[in-house]
């Protein structure tokens, strides 16, 4: 389903946050705005104030909902509240049934992925203040929406087992006959950053080849294949195994090296680049390719 | 209704360790959890794996340490099991390659830890435990482990026999969060409680918003005792606007704690005179109130934790997640200026009471990980000591479950003869049931052991006639209302410093909640995705555990590791060497205790002054 929705007319924000649970469908004709430049100013300018958020709405059987709509919601702001913090606020005190995924509030768990102001962010880590308001919040683009902010994962899901991420040695001894492998400092920081996906799925969500070609493996699988391929401790043969699985028709030469997952990352992780230093190993060990 | 060997219910650490040490001894093992396991909250664990991995460590000292730093409530044959295994699944993650932060000649690097006699703390970078997470996730993948996730396990199936030392659990009752549909699974072997913490009934925590104490409640009015509830550890570096942690790695690479003068009060202020930083973490928590509370506090509210003098290639080497989570969530750069920090709660040290094979008194039915005590951690976990918990008794836990053979466990576990009634228990109200929510600990079987199956279809319609409750009644009170009034009560009156009447207030607050729970509603009126139905069934949870916090907090009138109380001053080793206990006895709690083991494998651990 996609999520780009018509716009209905624009209308002034009430201040009073009380008065105001969701009042829809009404959305603006925002432009999908940018960071605000001085975000100190912009946090003071902010006290004592209320923050505009349009927060996308559906639910498949609910009567009213059924038609995608944007709510609109008046959030007292507080220092340091994030994109989270404002729909679990608006939650909490307006509307109970906002569904959005949410855990761990730090930036690990992966769960609160959206497209805020037309950029797929992750909410507990995006500051309201930094964003032009009013603060558009919509489900990740090119995934199915479940219901309100919540889309179905399934598909990312499946691209990331596709890659066989797991270590592959076959002959593990029994745990109690276990010796520590080495490996320098110098491989485990060559594989430190893919390590650190947290599968929020952004990268996929803003990706151009991912939206069209639905086998595509996309950056996260990709990125989760680079840590093993580059981890010393597998050896050549499972390398090779993984190259293969790589260079596959739906599979690293589809990138077209246009850097919107590495953009995207929360974890500012160097997506294309892995993307590329793979395509370089699948040639480097000559194999076959399309 | 579906049906498997074992079940586990939780995909964290120790829930991922249980399936997948099961599925080695040949079950047929799901996992059915509320998030997809990476969702789970172990990922946010920072600081490490305590480990003896080194010449010169060994278990023992590993043991020692440990049992010092519970303030002697560890259970000896608990402790040593930890410490005995611990390196050998440290060095099993890193053959399933995990990450770990490696020495120049390659081997897994380790860092001096608070109240470790020796650096065993293994790490991959300040976020081990999202390694970790990932590590094991990626082995249940490999061995095509069913895993059920988004779906939210409401129940127990247990039959309801008088005595819960003779109850059965036989599955447990679901719903699948995406459809709502409520759903059997059928356990053949066991159920493994591995649901995590229970942060969420206090309001500053550094605990993800799905760690309600499921696993706990459930199994609390299913007749398991929970045990020692009232030891909650607060850490002592968090950060003030959100709870996020600061992972105790910082202290362990040199960081210093300053109050608002410029000084450094674990030392200048005699809180710690050998360790100072490196205290345990109770002893660093009150330390920062004790400033707070003088006067000598930043803002009236939290110190400064300095890691600049570190220097920016070694902070970026070890503690670059920090960095980020500084920035990110307080707007400071920790390169350039100190971050704030105070006291979060952050782990409780007690759960579901277990032997070391994981087993609770409930045949059929497990926990391991932070939902359980075994108890490792007695008064006052120490850092690092966390992960290695979920790794060595999720591994026990899930093999017993599937059969094997573990050998008599030492610790025993329900009400029996060898426990001591409480009797002088001066109750400020009635704790335990308040009426309309029949959650249902155990199914109605008239006491008579049904079959299996019926136990489970019992169960199955008791929750689907509760979800239908709350989702037709029209008006109420919403769960937001009562959870928030829960968390206030327990932080301002549960937390680091606790005085009887405080207390006393909270049992009252706790108990206003339970009777306005009665009147819950959900308001969305949709079967999909319904999260507020989640979380008012949550709250529910959170109030029945809350209430035990509470309780053994009012009982307990000494001061050991965590649990301060301001009218008893001392640690009480002739009446306290013992753990708290309280069971649900369906729905009027009661309490009783159980002697501490100090006996270990090769010496008996004589209780200490402990001092840092």
């Amino acid at each position: 389903m996609s999520t780009q929705q018509a716009e209905p007319e624009s209308q002034e924000a009430p201040d009073d946050p009380a008065m105001n649970g969701a009042e829809s469908p009404a959305a603006d004709e925002q432009t999908g705005g940018g960071m605000v430049d001085d975000h100190a100013e912009k946090r003071a300018e902010l006290e004592g104030e209320t923050v505009h958020i349009k927060v996308f709405r559906y639910d498949p059987e609910v009567e009213g909902k059924q038609e995608p709509r944007f709510d609109d919601f008046h959030v007292p702001f507080e220092k340091g509240m994030t994109v989270l913090d404002a729909v679990m606020y608006a939650r909490d005190e307006y509307d109970s049934s906002l569904t959005f995924r949410h855990s761990c509030r730090q930036a690990v768990c992966g769960s609160d992925a959206f497209f805020v102001n037309g950029k797929q962010r992750l909410g507990c880590k995006t500051q309201i203040s930094d964003l032009e308001q009013p603060v558009r919040i919509e489900p990740l683009p090119h995934q199915e929406v479940v219901k309100d902010l919540v889309v179905d994962m399934d598909h990312f899901y499946d691209q990331m087992h596709t890659v066989e991420p797991y270590f592959q040695d076959e002959d593990t001894p029994a745990t109690e006959d276990l010796e520590e492998q080495r490996q320098t400092p110098e491989n485990r920081e060559k594989i430190k950053m893919s390590s650190r996906c947290i599968w929020c799925g952004a990268c996929m969500s803003s990706c151009n080849i991912a939206a069209g070609d639905n086998e595509y493996l996309g950056p996260a699988a990709i990125n989760k294949a680079y840590k093993f391929a580059m981890d010393d401790r597998e050896d050549e043969q499972i390398k090779e195994h993984r190259l293969r699985i790589l260079e596959q028709e739906h599979g690293v030469w589809r990138c077209q090296t246009q850097f919107s997952c590495t953009e995207v990352c929360p974890k500012d992780i160097p997506l294309t680049e892995h993307i590329q230093e793979l395509k370089r190993e699948a040639v480097k060990k000559n194999l076959k390719f399309w | 209704m579906y049906e498997h060997d074992v079940i586990v219910v939780g995909a964290g650490g120790a829930g991922l360790r249980a399936a997948i040490a099961a599925h080695e001894a040949g079950a047929d093992v799901a996992m059915v959890s509320k998030l997809h396991p990476v969702r789970s909250h172990t990922g946010a664990a920072e600081g490490g794996i305590n480990a003896a991995l080194q010449e010169g460590d060994d278990w023992e000292l590993h043991a020692y340490d440990t049992m010092k730093g519970s303030d002697y409530l560890g259970d000896a044959p608990a402790v040593e099991t930890l410490a005995k295994n611990s390196p050998k699944e440290t060095i099993n993650l890193e053959h399933w390659g995990m990450p770990f932060s490696r020495e120049e000649d390659g081997t897994v690097s380790q860092r001096p830890f608070g109240g470790l006699s020796y650096p065993r703390t293994t790490y991959a970078g300040a976020e081990t435990g999202h390694h970790l997470l990932h590590t094991m996730y990626e082995q249940v993948v490999k061995r095509g482990i069913q895993v059920y996730d988004e779906w939210y396990v409401m129940n127990l199936a247990t039959t309801d026999e008088a005595d819960p030392n003779d109850r059965e659990c036989h599955g447990v009752v679901a719903y699948d969060v995406q459809s709502g549909n409520i759903e059997g699974f059928k356990a053949n072997q066991g159920v493994v409680l591995a649901t995590g913490g229970p942060g969420q009934a206090f309001d500053h925590t550094t605990n993800a918003v799905s760690c309600t104490g499921d696993g706990h409640a459930m199994a609390y009015r299913a007749g398991a005792p929970l045990e020692d509830m009232e030891f909650i550890q607060f850490h002592p570096t968090s950060l003030p606007s959100t709870g996020v942690l600061i992972s105790e790695g910082v202290r362990g690479e040199g960081g210093i704690l300053y109050n608002s003068e410029g000084e450094r009060f674990m030392f200048e202020h005699g809180y710690a005179n050998n360790s100072g930083e490196l205290a345990s973490r109770d002893v660093v928590a009150r330390a920062e109130l004790t400033e707070v509370g003088e006067g000598r506090g930043v803002e009236d509210e939290y110190v400064h934790l300095d890691m600049r003098h570190l220097g920016e290639e070694r902070i970026m080497d070890r503690l670059e997640n920090i960095l980020h989570l500084a920035e990110d969530f307080e707007g400071v750069d920790g390169l350039v200026e100190p971050m704030p920090v105070k006291p979060g709660q952050h782990y409780a040290m007690g759960g579901i009471e277990v032997d070391e094979n994981g087993q609770t008194c409930v045949n059929g039915l497990y926990a391991a990980g932070e939902c359980a005590c075994v108890s490792v951690h007695g008064g006052n976990r120490l850092g690092g000591n966390a992960l290695p918990e979920l790794i060595v008794f999720g591994k026990r836990a899930g093999r017993h479950a599937a059969g094997e053979d573990l050998g008599d466990p030492e610790i025993r576990t329900g009400y029996g003869d060898d426990v001591e009634d409480e009797t002088e228990t001066d109750l400020p109200v009635t704790p335990g049931d308040a009426g309309v929510d029949t959650s249902g600990g155990v199914a109605a079987d008239g006491g008579v052991t049904a079959d299996a199956e019926g136990v489970l279809e019992r169960t199955v319609e008791t929750a689907r006639q509760r979800v239908d409750r709350l989702m037709d009644k029209e008006d109420g009170v919403q769960h937001a209302e009562i959870r928030a009034k829960l968390q206030k009560a327990m932080t301002d009156y549960v937390n680091v410093f606790r005085t009887e009447e405080g207390v006393k207030k909270a049992l009252r607050l706790i108990r206003e909640c339970r009777q306005e729970y009665q009147d819950v509603y959900v308001d969305d009126p949709s079967r999909t995705f319904n999260t507020d139905l989640q979380q008012t069934i949550e709250t529910r949870n959170l109030i029945d555990v809350a209430e035990t916090i509470a309780l053994g907090a009012l009982v307990r009138d000494e001061f050991r590791g965590a649990h301060w109380r301001k009218e008893h001053q001392e640690r009480k080793d002739e009446e306290w060497l013992k753990h708290t206990l309280i069971s649900w006895d369906d729905g009027e709690p009661s309490i009783f205790y159980r002697p501490v083991i100090l006996e270990g494998e090769n010496k008996t651990y004589e209780p200490k002054e402990r001092s840092y």
